[in-house]
């Protein structure tokens, strides 16, 4: 489960708020008194952000605000906004009604949460208040995942939640722009796998339930109401048609119906060919899958039953894989990862004995197949989103430690930068270097741009000079003498002058001009001129003559510059 | 900062913005009026329209009778209709850089801006902008392509003859460039340029410019548009509306601030009160049904279209038309009808809500299931078996000149049971009318513009307070034929500055900052100095660079040690070193503090001597004067440099650098 605090520019966030399956008791919500110890949490965030549906993103979202206490802004999409209270409730329901526990939420709760949820959109940035700022990418995983920029002044983090980098049947790959945030956080349920192609990882999956079916079995398909469930309706949907196949195909009841509403209404949010092709024909209408009943559970027959929730934990799914639990004939094909703790999960391991509640065992003779098709970033994906978005560093949550361990090394030696993987309730600090913006005259700017002419030179860098204006708020940058204007302060100018004395027999008048003449062959490349009013400038030097009175031969060389002057070394 | 304005038409805007060395076009509306002048385009052979006499000047010796018809007394011309584009000759189209649209409506004419004038650049728009945009052009193209018409009149727009024809055509402007409709490759090779934005997105242009779409509350992801720098801010309203019916909200708080803004796309009925033509438009429906008479309504397939449409719902049964036939008539009408149903997120908050439980936004899904509204692709096929009277239908084009309507007004026309009710504000209904003269079907007129009216606009500007408007001509006057309506203009301090088609206006803006970053490196080395309580000075030398428009102030490299060489074979030319100017001074040297500074020198054989100005200063030991004065320190030494450097940095302490 994910529930992560970003602090950032001082501001604090939290990036989803997620329940563990596995626990029953209070282990399965985040400690929020990390946060505080007492008390409210709206003082202490800013806002809270919610990646996707799925529970162990977004479930103890109204333990969280309701329970223990917050009024501030939730942020999620609209189709997350949608289908997150109807999964609340179904948990809900689930826990409390049919388990009669207490200390859990109630419906008003939930209402009362969602109330405070503010809908985000692609793309859209959204400014939380003056500095912090947030924008949503498409994160494929499941319909109406996102991806969050999260901005502070120049600082800034992205959270994956989870992603996708590869379309499948039904939604379309993650995307992110070339944002350099200061850290990535990224889920990294795979990370190890690096998964062989999906037109493999289907046929398979055809084969197995066509064989199962074949020989008279019954198929269980554990699966969440909204997500993987519509992209396997879709694969089956067609292989039935093609195949010519009469088994029945049956989808548990309850969300059924409405979930694939949600997708016919949010159509925009999946792949791009479904989208062109939806006003002609609506992949989310299907004619072999039908609803289904407790009852059908005991029908003689081979029959292929998607039932929730996904990892055996409790509800239809649970019920009817312990009556299909003894045949051998029988299968069990479980379509993505299983939490520590789940039926799901012992089964995978290869437990074929289970404690069920109330001391029975179970015997599991059926076959148990796993499909990876939850659909998360593999490797390789996690490695082409670090490219897409060029973070300066890494942070790796929401997986198992050992494979961590293994991307981490491969990420640090492939793109050279810090990657983190903090364990729960482990904070990371990372030091970010952000420059300051300086509002800079214009013509200052122009003045610089005009010396360095029109195509950058990275060999030959300009200096430019300017005096800082430090203003309350305000940076200014401006040339020095419009500091002095802006500032009401005079300038104060420091001169000097040095006389020289030299035998020349020559008038004044030919001896300022001889001097000109020598001091053009000598010093190339430097403006030299002779004035009319008897002087000889040298950049801003100047130089007079004057005749001694007593000697007409000795002359007085009058040479004056000001502070500013740089020096001409000869 | 310059704007070109290319069209004449206030509500179908083409305006083009030179801003920061980028150039941005603002809309790219199509005036589609000009098609009023043609005969309407039938479906199927029309023997009234085929017997219309041809056109002779009344003398006798002009004869156009095979390009201008005549028609219950004004002249058309028989051609396949031609519509008014964009000025093109006013700038180079070429370089346009990025074409930002506001609304479906106002992208009309992006095939011949994008297909012909050698355009490399991007179009930004929102997606149902996009999709219903494709839509409408879809249509366009489809109404002209099925029934073509193989003579292309020409003679008439040359200026002589143009000179001689009766108004209105005598009046047309710019006949010349008046061009036929694209074709649908035209149109995909168009919209293939267009790059999808979301509201308050934030679009970077060349690190130059930022522009970013507001909701503009009109139509299905209609924007408003702001394109602005770190330093100055120009807003583009365009099409923008108040009324709560289908779409999202206007973003209004978003416009404050602005430096200039360009306000087009009012409402073009400022008298009529779109509530009350609804209200006129379901009464006189429910009167020419019950007198079992048939209603046709002229509209667009988008829009105000999904508004009536859920005014009828509620409507209908309390009516009693529950049995009446509705028919949706469109090449496009299917797809209209389901797009309006998936951009939950382009909605008011009232539709939204209803995508969340989940239910389609719009009623029509329901009149759709309940079979009291059909829609077909055209009157060919389906329809025409299925049809029954007395009906509603909903078909296009407005201007009565091309599309399916045609068809029902040949139909409809000589029965005055039947009513004609217009709904779309863009053409005058006379006018429109005109080639279908003498008709003896009712005519109800309640054109419903959901845009801003004078009062809302003023308000709006009280509230955002922008520096400078710049709004078209027609906004700065009453109404020609309401020339007394002083409330039908916009009044405002600063005046507005109007344009009108091939306005070039310099828009009053002086830039006067740029943003640049300090890397962290050389803010650290930066020492300020507080100069006055609050205000801090540090001088910086650092050097410039930019790349992509943004600018960096980094340290000044320290120069590489020069490698040892004994050998010189040849000059080396070493990198001119940079050296560090010296800071400007200010403040003043005061008299007694710098004799005891000297004095703490070794310096103690000084005259004082007052001048008018200040002070002169004779360092009798050293021979050297210095001068004091309020604005300047004058030090004559002869040949004495260790002097004179102690002297400069004692004068130094006194002085403020910077």
């Amino acid at each position: 489960r994910s529930c992560i605090l970003v602090s950032i520019g001082g501001k604090n966030i939290m990036l989803d708020c997620g329940m563990h399956m596995g626990y029953n008791d209070d282990r399965r919500f985040p400690d929020f008194s990390y946060i505080t110890q007492n008390g409210r949490l709206t003082d202490f965030l800013d806002c809270v952000i919610i990646s996707h549906f799925h529970l162990d993103h977004c479930g103890a979202l109204p333990f969280m605000s309701e329970m223990v206490g917050y009024d501030g802004p939730i942020y999620m999409t609209h189709p997350t906004k949608a289908i997150c209270p109807i999964l609340l409730e179904d948990f809900r329901k689930i826990t409390v009604d049919k388990k009669g526990e207490t200390n859990f939420f109630t419906s008003q709760m939930i209402k009362d949460c969602m109330k405070k949820v503010v809908p985000l959109n692609l793309h859209q940035t959204v400014q939380v208040d003056d500095e912090l700022e947030i924008k949503a990418y498409y994160a494929g995983h499941v319909l109406g995942a996102a991806m969050v920029h999260i901005k502070v002044g120049s600082e800034s983090v992205v959270y994956t939640g989870d992603y996708n980098m590869t379309p499948d049947r039904h939604l379309g790959a993650a995307w992110i722009d070339k944002c350099r945030p200061d850290i990535l956080i990224s889920e990294s349920t795979y990370a190890t796998t690096i998964r062989d192609s999906k037109r493999c990882r289907e046929r398979d999956f055809l084969k197995k339930v066509h064989e199962s079916i074949e020989r008279g079995g019954k198929v269980l398909i554990p699966v969440f109401a909204l997500g993987r469930a519509q992209e396997l309706c879709i694969l089956l949907e067609t292989f039935w048609e093609r195949m010519n196949l009469k088994a029945p195909i049956y989808f548990s009841t309850g969300l059924t119906e409405k979930a694939n509403h949600y997708y016919k209404l949010f159509i925009t949010w999946t792949n791009q060919k479904i989208r062109k092709t939806f006003v002609q024909r609506n992949m989310f209408e299907f004619k072999h899958i039908k609803a289904f009943d407790r009852s059908y559970a005991d029908n003689p027959g081979p029959m292929v039953v998607f039932a929730t929730p996904g990892m055996l934990h409790a509800g239809q799914s649970l019920q009817i894989f312990k009556k299909w639990a003894g045949n051998e004939k029988n299968m069990v094909i479980m379509p993505g990862y299983c939490v520590q703790g789940t039926i799901g999960h012992k089964i995978l391991n290869g437990q074929r004995k289970l404690e069920m509640e109330g001391r029975s065992t179970l015997d599991v003779k059926l076959q148990v197949e796993y499909m990876s098709f939850s659909a998360h970033a593999d490797a390789k994906g996690i490695m082409q989103l670090i490219r897409m978005a060029e973070p300066r560093n890494m942070l790796l949550v929401h997986g198992e430690a050992v494979k961590m361990e293994f991307l981490k090394g491969k990420i640090e030696q492939e793109f050279s930068i810090d990657c983190y993987m903090p364990a729960n309730g482990e904070t990371v600090t990372v030091t970010t270097n952000p420059s300051v913006p300086v509002d800079i005259s214009l013509n200052l700017l122009k003045r610089e741009m005009a010396l360095g002419g029109p195509l950058p030179d990275p060999k030959k860098p300009r200096t430019m000079h300017g005096t800082l204006i430090m203003k309350e708020n305000s940076l200014k940058l401006v040339s020095s003498e419009q500091a002095l204007k802006e500032l009401g302060l005079n300038e104060h100018q420091l001169r000097f002058t040095c006389r020289v004395q030299l035998q020349d027999p020559h008038s004044d008048t030919d001896t300022l001009h001889r001097i000109y003449t020598h001091l053009k062959s000598v010093l190339k490349g430097y403006t030299i001129q002779h004035l009319p009013d008897g002087t000889v400038m040298v950049e801003s030097i100047v130089i007079k003559v004057s005749s001694s009175t007593e000697d007409p031969n000795t002359k007085v060389l009058l040479l004056s510059w000001s502070y500013q002057e740089i020096y001409i070394y000869l | 900062m310059k704007l070109y304005c290319l069209s004449g038409h206030p509500t179908l805007p083409c305006n083009v913005l030179k801003f920061k060395s980028t150039t941005i076009m603002l809309d790219c509306g199509l005036d589609t009026t000009s098609v009023l002048n043609f005969l309407p385009l039938p479906l199927v052979h029309s023997p009234r329209l085929s017997k219309l006499p041809g056109w002779v000047s009344k003398d006798g010796t002009l004869n156009l009778e095979k390009e201008l018809k005549e028609c219950a007394g004004r002249v058309f011309v028989d051609s396949q209709p031609e519509f008014c584009l964009p000025e093109k000759e006013l700038l180079d189209l070429s370089t346009i850089d990025v074409i930002l649209i506001s609304n479906y409506h106002c992208m009309m004419a992006l095939p011949y801006i994008t297909e012909h004038t050698g355009f490399t650049g991007t179009v930004y728009a929102t997606e149902p902008t996009l999709q219903i945009g494709r839509l409408l052009m879809e249509e366009l193209v489809n109404f002209m392509e099925r029934v073509p018409k193989a003579q292309s009149a020409t003679c008439w727009k040359n200026k002589e003859i143009q000179r001689m024809l009766p108004g209105p055509l005598k009046d047309a402007v710019d006949v010349w460039t008046w061009k036929r409709s694209y074709s649908m490759q035209e149109v995909n090779s168009a919209l293939s340029k267009v790059q999808l934005v979301g509201y308050s997105q934030k679009v970077e242009l060349f690190g130059a410019v930022q522009v970013s779409p507001l909701s503009s509350g009109y139509s299905l992801g209609s924007s408003n548009w702001i394109i602005q720098s770190h330093h100055e801010k120009v807003s583009y309203v365009s099409g923008s509306s108040l009324l709560t019916t289908h779409p999202q909200p206007m973003d209004q708080s978003s416009l404050k601030n602005s430096d200039v803004l360009i306000l087009t796309g009012l409402t073009q009925m400022p008298t009529a009160n779109p509530d009350g033509m609804l209200g006129e438009f379901c009464s006189n429906l429910a009167m020419t049904i019950r007198a079992g008479g048939n209603v046709l309504v002229p509209c667009y397939s988008s829009g105000v279209i999904y508004d009536l449409l859920e005014c009828l719902y509620q409507f209908i049964e309390s009516a009693n038309l529950g049995t009446t036939p509705f028919y949706f008539i469109s090449p496009v009408a299917n797809s209209s009808l389901e797009f309006s149903q998936i951009f939950a997120e382009w909605l008011c908050h009232n539709k939204q809500s209803k995508v969340y439980l989940p239910e389609p936004p719009f009623p029509h899904a329901e009149l759709i299931q309940t079979n009291k509204l059909k829609h077909y692709p055209s009157i060919h096929g389906d329809f025409s078996s299925e049809f029954r009277q007395p009906c509603v239908v909903f078909t296009g084009h407005p201007s009565l000149r091309f599309g399916d309507v045609v068809h029902f007004m040949e139909l409809w026309g000589k029965s005055s049971l039947n009513t004609i009710i217009f709904t779309e504000p863009d053409f005058s209904y006379l006018d429109a009318l005109a080639p279908y003269q003498p008709l003896a079907m009712k005519c109800v007129y309640c054109p419903i513009d959901t845009r801003l009216n004078f009062h809302q606009v003023s308000k709006l500007l009280k509230e955002v307070q922008p520096l400078h408007v710049v709004c078209p001509e027609q906004y700065t006057q009453p109404p020609l034929t309401q020339s007394h309506r002083s409330d039908l203009m916009l009044e405002l301090q600063p005046p507005p500055m109007p344009y009108r088609r091939c306005s070039v206006l310099n828009l009053p803006f002086r830039r006067r900052y740029e943003r640049v970053y300090i890397m962290p490196e050389l803010a650290n080395s930066l020492v300020p100095s507080e100069i006055k309580p609050g205000i801090s000075l540090a001088t910086v030398s650092a050097v410039l660079h930019s790349k992509d428009n943004k600018h960096t102030l980094q340290s000044v490299p320290k120069p590489p040690p020069v490698p040892p060489s004994k050998k010189r074979k040849r000059v080396i030319e070493e990198p001119p070193v940079v050296l560090a100017p010296k800071p400007l001074l200010s403040g003043a040297v005061p008299l007694e503090a710098f004799l005891a500074t000297l004095q703490k020198h070794g310096i103690t054989e000084v005259k004082v001597e007052e001048t008018a100005d200040g002070h002169i200063l004779h360092l009798q030991a050293e021979d050297t004067l210095i001068q004091l004065e309020e604005d300047g320190t004058h030090i004559v030494c002869d040949n004495n440099e260790p002097l004179r450097t102690t002297l400069r940095d004692l004068v130094l302490r006194f002085l403020q650098k910077l």
